[in-house]
């Protein structure tokens, strides 16, 4: 369906915003995201609860208008051509979709038809799209029986019945128990085989990690970091060192701070945290250098960075305690 | 041509839904019929009374209990579309090319049909009562019955689409109901009422559409009041339809 190539942008926003006028003062739940997101892909949006994401995707859904700023999704201005745009995206919210009192059948049905299908062509795609998610024994059965894995599954089917050049999914695994989540990154990444881009918001950063070509982390409205899982590791965090220490924290950050090694020094929940280029260098200076003072630590660990690293650099706070 | 696809469409997929659960279709007849049976034989006496309009008590009465079975069934729609929006049915239609029109107009449409369905047990009910019709008469009638379907449908959804959750909604559209079924004459006839409450009601498009149900049951086609009702009760059903399309182009849902 899609005659874009892989080096075009599917998603390109520039100084995209939205404020919402609450009772008080106005808040702005998208503070200027600049974003490009290359056709086949699986993009993440990766950021705590209020961040702004569910925001940004509604806007380049084309469900709120921005408040100031462009995006182009799929060619077109989502302001001014949402009906182009609407025609070449598939969009499943949070909230799923699919109502409990329909079967799952005539929910594909009814949406195949929507985006202007014959009863007939409609019928065959719901078949297709039931076997291969694996639906086809339920495919009678309303929505509301189905399990959550289940149910979370026929959203997106409802999503691809028009066969879009993108999909948008908002939050596929929150609340999925680890069997399903992993069954959602299956059927996830069939997508992108059959070249469909995919444009995911989760919380997770295991998810984003193991699932996605490129990512943007955002927080506060704002993107702090955007490019691949391994790149944003490497560039931004490096190695990361724990140090253990009793009492005279403070002092040890200090005195780490100023070694021409560490990139950056802090404390986390009791513990020294560094940022180096390279941890196997590091820690040998490191034990020397507070053996020269005359303190000692208790524990030290080395490890490479994870996504909570990046996050926790960017931002200041850990995405694991910012999750719900 | 899109939107008449569109709207037999949602018309088909709301109309299966409620029928497949149709617990709200029987309350929504269950409270007229109990006015039917324990309140129509107290007008029987009072009918006597000078100021009581022409024809029988249960042919003054029925045609109010219409009335009233159109304002509470279509004022309570929005129910079925909040329960829609908060499993985020409403928000993947609109991210679909489809309609809007077609989105409140095909609900719309299946809440008249049921109100048809109602419409009809509820007047057969009343013939062993003493309701005299005659077909021509009943057959406009159920016209203009589908106009106060029409009209007051939209709103419901606006006010659903605004509101969100059936907490909010339910003391909103019972603040609107109560005051416009007492200004109908539903119960009483406005003829008892003093003349300042009579000039009141004049306002209300459903006394309006009583009273030209009661002339259309009685065969007196001639009579201005049906001209009255039908005219404002299409007018209003334009304004809210297009008012509420809007909303759900524009909904935050």
């Amino acid at each position: 369906m899609s005659t874009l190539t892989n080096s075009t942008p599917i998603i390109e926003t520039v100084g995209l915003r939205r404020t919402f006028k609450g009772r008080g003062e106005a808040v702005e739940a998208v503070a200027g995201v600049d974003l490009r997101v290359l056709a086949g892909d699986i993009f993440g949006f990766l950021g705590p609860n209020g961040a702004g994401k569910t925001t940004t995707l509604r806007i380049l859904a084309t469900l709120l208008p921005p408040t100031a700023g462009s995006a182009r999704v799929a060619g077109f201005d989502v302001a001014r051509q949402a009906r182009e745009v609407r025609t070449r995206i598939g969009y499943v919210a949070q909230s799923g979709g699919s109502y409990r009192e329909a079967t799952g059948r005539e929910e594909l049905i009814i949406q195949g038809r929507l985006f202007g299908m014959s009863k007939a062509d409609s019928s065959i795609r719901a078949a297709e799209i039931l076997e291969a998610l694996d639906l086809t024994d339920a495919a009678d059965r309303t929505c509301g029986t189905y399990s959550g894995g289940m149910r979370r599954r026929l959203n997106i089917g409802i999503g691809m019945v028009h066969r879009p050049a993108l999909l948008f999914l908002d939050e596929p695994t929150t609340g999925l128990d680890p069997q399903a989540r992993a069954r959602m990154w299956e059927e996830i990444r069939k997508l992108r085989e059959t070249g469909t881009t995919v444009f995911l918001t989760t919380h997770y950063l295991e998810e984003a990690d193991a699932l996605c070509d490129r990512l943007a982390i955002i927080d506060h409205g704002k993107i702090v970091a955007e490019g691949s899982p391994s790149e944003l590791k490497h560039d931004i965090a490096g190695d990361v060192v724990t140090i253990g220490v009793n009492g005279h924290a403070d002092q040890v950050v200090k005195l780490l701070e100023a070694q021409p090694y560490v990139r950056e020094a802090c404390l986390e929940d009791g513990l020294v945290r560094l940022y180096v280029d390279s941890g196997e260098a590091a820690v040998p200076a490191v034990l020397r250098l507070l053996d020269a003072h005359g303190m000692a630590p208790s524990t030290m660990n080395l490890h490479r960075p994870s996504l909570d690293d990046v996050f926790l650099k960017k931002t200041g706070r850990s995405l694991r305690e910012t999750a719900a | 041509m899109r939107s008449f696809r569109d709207t037999w469409l949602i018309y088909q997929r709301s109309l299966t839904l409620s029928l497949r659960n149709p617990v709200w279709v029987i309350m929504g007849i269950g409270q007229p019929i109990l006015y039917l049976l324990l309140f129509g034989p107290l007008l029987t006496n009072i009918a006597k009374l000078p100021g009581f309009p022409p024809g029988g008590a249960f042919n003054v009465f029925v045609p109010g209990i219409l009335v009233m079975t159109a304002l509470f069934g279509s004022g309570y729609v929005g129910f079925s579309l909040c329960d829609e929006m908060r499993e985020g049915v409403v928000e993947r239609m609109r991210v679909t090319p489809m309609s809007r029109v077609a989105m409140l107009l095909g609900r719309s449409l299946r809440d008249v049909t049921l109100l048809e369905g109602q419409a009809l047990i509820l007047v057969i009910l009343a013939i062993p009562f003493g309701l005299e019709i005659n077909l021509g008469g009943v057959v406009v009638a159920f016209a203009l019955l589908a106009l106060v379907g029409l009209m007051m449908s939209p709103v419901s959804y606006t006010l659903a689409l605004i509101l969100k959750s059936e907490d909010s909604l339910a003391p909103v559209v019972n603040g609107v109901a109560v005051p416009l079924l007492l200004l109908s004459g539903v119960m009483l006839p406005m003829s008892f009422a003093p003349d300042w409450l009579q000039t009141v009601a004049k306002f209300n498009p459903l006394y309006h559409a009583v009273a030209a149900i009661r002339e259309l049951f009685n065969g007196s086609y001639g009579d201005t009041e049906i001209l009255i009702g039908v005219v404002i009760l299409a007018v209003l059903a334009v304004v809210t339809i297009s008012f509420g399309a809007r909303s759900f182009s524009r909904a935050a849902a």
